[in-house]
């Protein structure tokens, strides 16, 4: 089938079987390859994207569930080419991540709780990355890297 | 790409995604996709066609009246989540709504999808079934008692589909409610859960006690109580079928059903006091 699916801000015109994933649209029909395909059936989170702002995760969607929507990558989150995003600097400086392989999906999954929840509790930081595994950190850095960017992003007046 | 090959299409309207379902045994029906996509993957289902009824108009509307709270098939359950209306009218599935998977599972997944997957683990179905809930389909409406038969498989006739959720509402001032599961992780689908519906009367004598078990059972149960204590929950959880697998076995799902039953059943009681 023909599709137009919005990423990052940019339309793209696709031909794809009927069967594929947004997941699988997102690497190999758009090329973007920081979305990360895990167990590509819904347990592990790293293939989370932002969809109309909101997380969810891309191989649980038909990629033709997603036109006429927002879908943003990690690639969408960086302010310019070479620079990082608030929330990922954190993740930087508080050594969020060991093999990032979970990274990504933490991440838009941290934007996601910050946009709703400017100042979330440690309860509710370790509620809303519940549905994402990280093989190697233990997770405790990632939460520090969430509560650390919840802290600059309300000291600053650019996201 | 995991599933084997489909056709994708949009249905516009109930009927036509009716039309399209009866005239092909083999399609099915994508709602929140989030129980779909799974099955698909692993090739537990081959479906010819998938058809996508998230454009359907209306049938994403929650609507609450004095007597009744009806929310349409494609509802998702955030939306119920965040609903200021659903927790007033509906405390015990507002509780309960924030076990069903993870955030992101809940931006997607929808209330008819989760009626009509009948996951015995499922809390929608379990507040189904606790509250006396219609499940309404194109073809007949059932009563959620009547609607779950085993995992995984109801009463909706084939070529029907599920339409929407009809619950009565409680308007009484003194209601309190509780919820409560087990589960591996969090936002694991539960080994047992138990959700309560106490009302009290004018007098503060028991005008409505109610009691559900799911998760531990092959379908959601509503326990038949004489009287809110211990003993009669054990009494009544004591004939009933309990499932087992190598994480819990049916002596520790009786057990944990038991415990989990009393902390919703107090939890209810201390909110109906303050
Ligand atoms: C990691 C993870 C954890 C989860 N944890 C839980 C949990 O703890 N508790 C829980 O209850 N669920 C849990 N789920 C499943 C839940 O997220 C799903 O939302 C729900 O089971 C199905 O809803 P859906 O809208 O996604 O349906 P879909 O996946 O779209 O459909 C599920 C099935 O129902 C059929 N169907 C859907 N809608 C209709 C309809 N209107 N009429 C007829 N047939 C229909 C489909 O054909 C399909 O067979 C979890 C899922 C994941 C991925
Ligand atoms: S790859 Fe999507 S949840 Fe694991
Ligand atoms: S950093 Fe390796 S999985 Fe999370």
């Amino acid at each position: 089938m023909k599709l137009v699916l919005n990423v990052n801000g940019s339309d793209r015109m696709l031909e794809l079987e009927d069967r594929t994933s947004l997941l699988d649209a997102l690497r190999d029909g758009v090329g973007l390859k920081g979305t990360h395909a895990g167990c590509e059936h819904g347990v592990c989170g790293t293939c989370t994207v932002l969809l109309d702002g909101e997380a969810v995760r891309s191989c649980l969607m038909l990629a033709a569930q997603a036109e006429g929507h927002a879908v943003t990558t990690i690639e969408g989150v960086t302010p310019g080419p070479g620079e990082l995003s608030i929330v990922q600097d954190s993740f930087v400086e508080t050594h969020g991540m060991q093999c990032g392989y979970c990274t990504p999906g933490m991440v838009l999954t941290a934007i996601a709780l910050l946009r709703d929840n400017p100042a979330p509790t440690r309860d509710e930081i370790v509620e809303a990355i519940s549905g994402n595994l990280c093989r190697c950190t233990g997770y405790g850095q990632i939460v520090e890297a969430i509560a650390l960017a919840a802290e600059r992003l309300q000291r600053s007046n650019t996201p | 790409m995991k599933p084997a090959p489909f056709e994708y299409i949009r249905a516009e309207s109930v009927l036509q995604a009716q039309e399209w379902l009866a005239a092909d045994p083999e399609a099915r029906v994508i709602a929140g996709g989030q129980t779909l996509m799974p099955m698909l993957a692993m090739r537990l289902v081959r479906p010819t066609r998938v058809i996508d009824i998230a454009g359907i108009a209306g049938l994403d509307e929650i609507a609450v009246t004095a007597e009744l709270v009806t929310f349409g098939a494609m509802v998702r359950q955030v939306t119920v989540e965040r609903s200021a209306a659903v927790a007033q009218a509906l405390p015990l599935l507002a509780k309960a709504i924030r076990y069903v998977g993870h955030p992101p599972t809940r931006r997607r997944g929808t209330i008819g999808g989760s009626v009509a997957n009948a996951d015995p683990a499922a809390e929608i179905a379990l507040v189904a079934v606790t509250l006396g809930a219609e499940v309404l389909t194109t073809a007949d409406g059932f009563s959620a008692r009547d609607f779950f038969l085993a995992p995984m498989t109801t009463a909706l006739p084939a070529g029907a589909m599920v339409t929407g959720l009809r619950f009565p509402r409680v308007t009484a001032a003194r209601r309190g409610t509780g919820f409560a599961e087990v589960a591996m992780r969090q936002g694991d689908y539960a080994m047992a859960a138990a959700a309560c519906e106490l009302v009290l009367g004018a007098g503060g004598e028991v005008a409505s006690l109610r009691i559900g078990i799911g998760g531990a059972t092959p379908v959601p149960v509503l326990l038949d109580l004489a009287e809110p204590t211990r003993e009669a929950i054990a009494a009544a959880l004591a004939p009933l079928e309990m499932m087992h697998d190598p994480n819990a076995g049916a002596g520790y799902r009786r057990r944990a059903a038991l415990a989990l039953a009393m902390q919703a059943l107090d939890e209810a009681q201390r909110e109906v006091m303050a």
